[in-house]
């Protein structure tokens, strides 16, 4: 094994001189541009909803796709640290500034509670367990009287960030979560290709060699999932903020399987590509959310095609068809 | 009192339902390698096929306890065969995700179709009515549930441990390349075998029907339950799972009794006991 294909592919085209260390800093440099200018043409809240998912992809994607970890119950986090943050901006009337905090601080010690207990099993066993915590979590967000139950957690207000930026007015909003999206997405960037990202890649390649090496390899997988854990819950909370409600949808299993198909589909393994297969679900989710049911049934036949035709992923085959016909 | 012994026999139902399905899940894990997440997808879809064959067809429950994991299991196998075999060489979680993407292929199918409102099943009228222990009251469909849950399991763990096909069987876990070269038509063996395995989970289906409300949704809560009974008792063993299936129905019936707000989570709780206690599960062999 040499990880998965959309990483195989990313490896050939740094060795084939397609990703270049200045053409990634020009690559970067126009994305952030691109990320300022948008929300002058495309309608703001669609976007942060997609900075959203895309960070809660890409911290997903820190475990899938470069510790070899699946966690089939991201949810948790994505969903309770939704929960707290809009229950201290709402009922107790903090700034949003420490609701992003407690919402991001919670989902990373339910990150250390899970994790810690999951790392003890690998492979198949330990997506079965992440899932069935998520359950757990999923079933006291149902009973807990502060989540609202069903209805969940509605009107939560946006605020004033430091006492100085009106979250109420939509391109302040977004450039907040944009500097959200972009300092989640600096840290993955940064855990990646750090010597501690080395050595989780090594866990994924070769784990008892990262043993015999002398790695706490238990050490870093907790690391790893904790990191993921509460960059997932910043994502969380930001999405709390943004869209003023939080609720079951988002601690559902559906939505735990939702971020395995982004990173999947945009490419596991790749820096861009859950953020790119964030783009293309909730693109999805947004114009189909007129057909009712055929939602699943389309996310479902996406997910199977992705698995049996489509294994690099957006990402992946982009550098694949980059590399035979190179530009 | 009454109330408790009532709880315990809606454990031991209950158990009976997760001893079914783990035990489908270990023998099809055991040979094909493959954590079938669309298992609670395929019970529900055993359920439907019975109540649409009385409703629709007029097919009662005695023919359906036998078409309909017939049905099922011929579904698996196409499934195994168009799809599955494509991914046994590379890492076992794509089979996990190509079930996961199944399973809301099946449910969303069925939800558009039915609706969220569950059906009624009615009890056959062999099986209605109920005798009087003294201490409780024994509904005759429960008792049966129970009974033939056991006598299916315990059968699979005879052909399985004490056969020669289920030699076979063991054999191509333990090393299907070695069993192959014996002249031994693997392939069509791991195609049976899930074949056999969700069929397992039809079967399941059918027996829940009159209990439950037979409804789209009603597979995926269940599979993540029986996902955590095969995390506690391991997937080394048929008599672990089966035998942690009913303990922990059981367990559960016990909770529901005493602390009715937890009964939902107590499994999961278990779990993360038994994680730290003896992470490679009660039954398990691999550490």
């Amino acid at each position: 094994m040499s990880g998965p294909p959309g990483i195989q592919e990313a490896r050939e085209a740094r060795r084939a001189g397609i990703i270049t260390p200045g053409r990634k800093r020009a690559f970067f440099a126009i994305m952030v541009l691109v990320g300022l200018a948008l929300p002058l043409a495309v309608y703001p809240v669609f976007l942060m909803n997609v900075l959203c998912m895309a960070l809660f992809a890409s911290a997903f994607n820190l475990l899938l796709g470069y510790t070899g970890l699946l966690s089939f119950g991201h949810a948790a986090f994505l969903g309770s640290a939704g929960y707290v943050a809009g229950h201290v901006l709402k009922a107790w009337g903090w700034p949003p500034e420490l609701g992003l905090l407690a919402g991001t601080v919670v989902a990373t010690l339910l990150g250390v509670v899970i994790g810690g207990l999951a790392i003890r099993r690998s492979g198949i066993y330990f997506a079965m367990i992440t899932l069935g915590f998520a359950q757990m979590l999923y079933f006291l967000a149902v009973q807990l009287p502060f989540t609202g139950g069903e209805d969940g957690l509605q009107g939560i207000p946006r605020g004033t960030l430091f006492g100085l930026v009106p979250l109420d007015q939509p391109l302040p909003l977004y450039y907040v979560v944009y500097a959200v999206f972009l300092l989640g997405f600096f840290v993955v960037y940064r855990t990646i290709h750090s010597p501690f990202g080395h050595v989780l890649r090594s866990i994924r390649e070769n784990e008892p060699r990262a043993l015999s090496l002398g790695y706490d390899v238990d050490r870093y997988k907790l690391v790893a999932f904790v990191i993921s854990a509460g960059l997932s819950g910043l994502a969380g909370a930001t999405k709390a903020l943004v869209l003023q409600f939080a609720t079951l949808t988002d601690a559902h299993w559906h939505k735990s399987g939702e971020v395995v198909l982004m990173t999947l589909l945009g490419g596991m393994g790749t820096v861009m590509g859950p953020s790119v297969g964030a783009l293309v679900v909730v693109t999805m989710d947004n114009y189909l959310s007129g057909v009712g049911d055929w939602v699943t049934v389309i996310i479902g036949s996406v997910f199977v095609a992705g698995v049996l035709a489509f294994r690099r992923g957006l990402v992946g085959e982009a550098l694949h068809l980059a590399r035979h016909f190179p530009f | 009192m009454q109330a408790l012994y009532g709880q315990l026999l809606v454990g031991l139902i209950n158990g009976s339902f997760y001893a079914l399905l783990s035990l489908g899940l270990a023998v099809i894990f055991g040979l094909v390698n493959v954590v079938n997440f669309a298992h609670g997808a395929l019970y529900m879809t055993g359920a439907f096929v019975a109540w649409f064959g009385l409703s629709q067809l007029g097919i009662g429950y005695w023919p359906a306890l036998l078409l309909s994991p017939l049905a099922v299991g011929v579904l698996g196998m196409v499934v195994e065969r168009t799809m599955l075999r494509r991914l046994y060489q590379l890492d076992n979680l794509y089979g996990l995700l190509l079930t996961f993407g199944l399973t809301l292929i099946v449910e969303g199918l069925f939800h558009h179709a039915y609706g969220n409102s569950g059906n009624s099943y009615p009890v056959p009228e062999a099986l209605q009515g109920g005798a009087n222990l003294g201490f409780m009251f024994l509904p005759r469909y429960r008792a049966w549930v129970v009974l033939v849950s056991l006598v299916v399991c315990f059968g699979s763990w005879f052909v399985i441990e004490r056969t020669r096909l289920g030699a076979y069987l063991r054999a191509g876990t333990e090393n299907p390349r070695l069993l192959q070269a014996f002249g031994v038509n693997v392939p069509l063996m791991m195609t049976l075998t899930f074949g056999f395995g969700v069929a397992l989970a039809g079967f399941a289906g059918v027996m829940a029907a009159p209990i439950y409300q037979v409804s789209p949704s009603m597979g995926s809560a269940l599979i993540i339950v029986v996902f955590a009974v095969v995390v506690v008792g391991g997937m080394g063993s048929i008599l672990g799972s089966i035998v942690t299936g009913l303990g922990l129905g059981l367990v559960e019936g016990l909770t529901k009794y005493f602390y009715p707000p937890a009964a939902s989570t107590v499994v999961f709780a278990i779990m993360a006991v038994v994680l730290l206690l003896r992470p490679a599960g009660l039954f398990g062999r691999e550490a």
